[in-house]
């Protein structure tokens, strides 16, 4: 319909649309392009006094190293500040919060699309006002008891509490995922003699698949973008990338080393690029589910 | 579904609600009844040469280490934390109302109250970023709506980043952006001219420069939402419209604003929810002289060296009070609509 249209469009109007998109893209991509060619430069360019046409031709990064480009920055934060293990910490952690987090919610989510009983509306109302609440509320709740039952600082205790904030979203999602899977499938499996568990397990999920990759894109996002929980619960050996990143602001600001923070943040963000290359249809579909994200 | 078998399949999720949601809450109320436990004061006068003297009370933390240990809790101070100036503060704003200099003052002075300050800058950004990060979202849906095929993807790619990447780090590129020696801050200081102007000298600008940031990672969502209710706008009530000799204005207003009006309030309830919590953005932009949040707040509390469990359990018990009125429409609107299903 659009492209019908296209043609009576003045040409006024055009170019409105055509400069407001133009502005967006620059908007929405150009501080992160920035920053990745940014990251490639010594202090003394990317945070130019003087202008900032020198980070773009590396003045300064010629003068210092030697090339237009240096690595420095990374070699700093991967190895010299140990940023490789916070990485590994990061792959722990939302490989496992998505792992238990889908798994506990597809059981959830489906006996709460199969019942139609008073308490699973209660139940699904309950995980409304929980994922409403603030993360940091709940994480000054859990220092004292964690500190007292002396499992403070392990990446265990990060991923059960990080599976359980995002269980209220994680079962409102596939609940209305597994709600759109008639009922007729599951019910006529059980006629044919199996039990309730196999019906969900042998007929329900193999057709869920887009739906839990949907969620599970979710749940890693909410595991890798964590910084209330992770920054509070974990110690500082332990850390993941974020928290290394905002302790990197602390400790390499003074020392006169923004760079090792800069190719951090470029680090953290590079697998972001490649989920959103990869999945952008699903986030989009997941993002569009209705009241899925509420 | 029987309920045997609801419970079992229901288990898992709930038990790690109630005991990580549910409990922390109530874990978090106890704690805001206790203090930390009377320890060996030092009182310090620090005077100013302008601002008159103050005197600061400051702790000696070794010698209540063992009583600490004992009772971690603290001492039982009722709802006491909740009224010092710390948090709500009646007895400094009662103060304020009878001497102040007119309502510039009261400002001034009620922003001087930790509380107040958190409060006031997390309520200006929930209700000034979400309805800009939405009116900028259905922009940005209406535009792409109206170009080619081929330019979509690529365009829906490029405007999901500033929405998937992580808060602390987009706030951190934004802010090395903005600071004097960046790209953006350096222009702005040549424009107008003036050396001084930095983040961290202007509280008016960093609220600026938090507030786009606030807009800049929240249109997005609002785009995709807006975008995939465009493309279910029937096409039989534009063309009538038109035929009706609509203008293309007056068939935005009165064709597809009100066929996205539902999705909007969607998409007001979930940017309210979440931007409530803004946290990240104020530690990314170091911005926490001049905003802080209520988030914020709790997170200081608790990362200081001695930290403050009984403050930070008030703030959170306050916050919540906060959620809960912000979700409180959303809630009797359900209850009746279950009410509704039941009769």
């Amino acid at each position: 319909m659009s492209e019908t249209l296209a043609h009576k469009r003045p040409a006024g109007l055009n170019v409105l649309i055509y400069g407001f998109i133009v502005f967006w893209v620059i908007l929405a991509a150009f501080p992160f392009l920035w920053t990745v060619w940014g990251s490639f430069k010594v202090e003394a360019d990317f945070f130019s006094r003087e202008s900032w046409w020198n980070a773009l031709f590396g003045t300064n990064t010629i003068r210092q190293t030697g090339a237009a480009f240096t690595g420095d920055g990374y070699y700093g934060a991967w190895v010299t500040r140990d940023f490789w293990r916070a990485a590994g910490n990061t792959i722990v952690v939302t490989l496992f919060v998505t792992i238990i987090s889908l798994t506990f919610g597809t059981l959830g989510g489906y006996a709460l699309a199969r019942s139609g009983r008073n308490y699973a509306f209660w139940i699904l109302i309950a995980a409304l006002i929980f994922r409403a609440m603030p993360h940091i509320t709940l994480v000054s709740g859990y220092l004292l008891p964690f500190f007292q039952l002396n499992i403070w600082g392990v990446l265990p205790t990060s991923i059960i509490v990080l599976v359980a904030i995002n269980q209220p979203f994680t079962l409102w999602m596939l609940h209305s995922f597994f709600l759109s899977i008639p009922k007729d499938l599951d019910e006529s499996a059980m006629v044919d003699g199996c039990t309730r568990f196999q019906a969900f397990r042998l007929v329900i999920m193999p057709v869920m698949w887009p739906g839990v990759v949907t969620t599970g894109l979710f749940s890693f996002l909410l595991g890798y973008n964590d910084f209330a929980v992770t920054a509070m619960l974990l110690s500082a050996d332990n850390q993941t990338m974020v928290p290394k990143i905002s302790s990197f602001l602390g400790s390499v600001q003074e020392a006169g080393n923004v760079m090792y923070a800069v190719a951090a943040v470029v680090s953290a963000t590079v697998p972001l690029f490649i989920l959103v290359l990869f999945f952008q249809r699903q986030i989009v579909s997941g993002l569009t589910a209705g009241a899925v994200k509420g | 579904m029987p309920h045997k078998t609801f419970f079992a399949f229901v288990m898992p999720s709930l038990i790690a609600m109630v005991l990580f949601i549910a409990l922390p809450i109530v874990s978090v109320v106890v704690q805001s009844l206790y203090v930390a436990h009377d320890r060996v004061m030092v009182q310090v006068e620090n005077c100013q040469p302008f601002g008159g003297c103050s005197t600061e009370l400051r702790v000696d933390a070794a010698a209540t280490a063992e009583l600490q240990a004992e009772q971690p809790l603290g001492k039982f101070n009722g709802l006491g934390t909740y009224f010092n100036r710390a948090h709500l503060a009646f007895d400094e704003l009662g103060v304020i109302l009878q001497t102040n200099r007119g309502l510039g003052d009261i400002w001034n002075r009620v922003l001087n109250l930790p509380f107040y300050k958190g409060l006031i800058f997390t309520l200006v950004y929930c209700f000034v970023v979400t309805p800009l990060a939405m009116a900028l979202g259905f922009g940005i849906a209406l535009a792409v709506n109206a170009l080619p095929k081929v330019t979509k993807g690529p365009i829906i790619f490029f405007s999901l980043l500033p929405m998937i990447i992580t808060p602390l780090v987009g706030s951190l590129i934004l802010y090395w952006m903005l600071s004097p020696n960046g790209i953006l801050g350096a222009t702005i200081q040549h424009l107008f001219n003036d050396p001084t102007l930095s983040l961290r000298a202007s509280p008016g600008l960093t609220w600026i420069a938090l507030l786009l940031y606030g807009v800049w990672t929240n249109g997005p969502f609002s785009f995709v939402v807006f975008y995939a209710g465009l493309q279910t706008v029937p096409a039989d009530t534009l063309e009538s419209a038109m035929i009706d000799g609509a203008s293309r204005w007056e068939r935005i207003r009165y064709v597809i604003v009100p066929h996205l009006m539902p999705l909007a309030t969607f998409v007001a309830l979930v940017q309210l929810m979440d931007n409530f919590r803004v946290f990240e953005p104020i530690v990314g932009f170091s911005a926490e002289a001049n905003a802080t949040s209520l988030s914020w707040l709790i997170f200081n509390d608790l990362s200081g060296d001695t930290q403050q469990f009984g403050s930070a359990g008030a703030t959170s018990v306050l916050t919540i009070i906060g959620v809960v009125i912000l979700l409180s429409p959303v809630l009797v609107r359900t209850w009746r609509e279950f009410k509704l299903k039941v009769v």
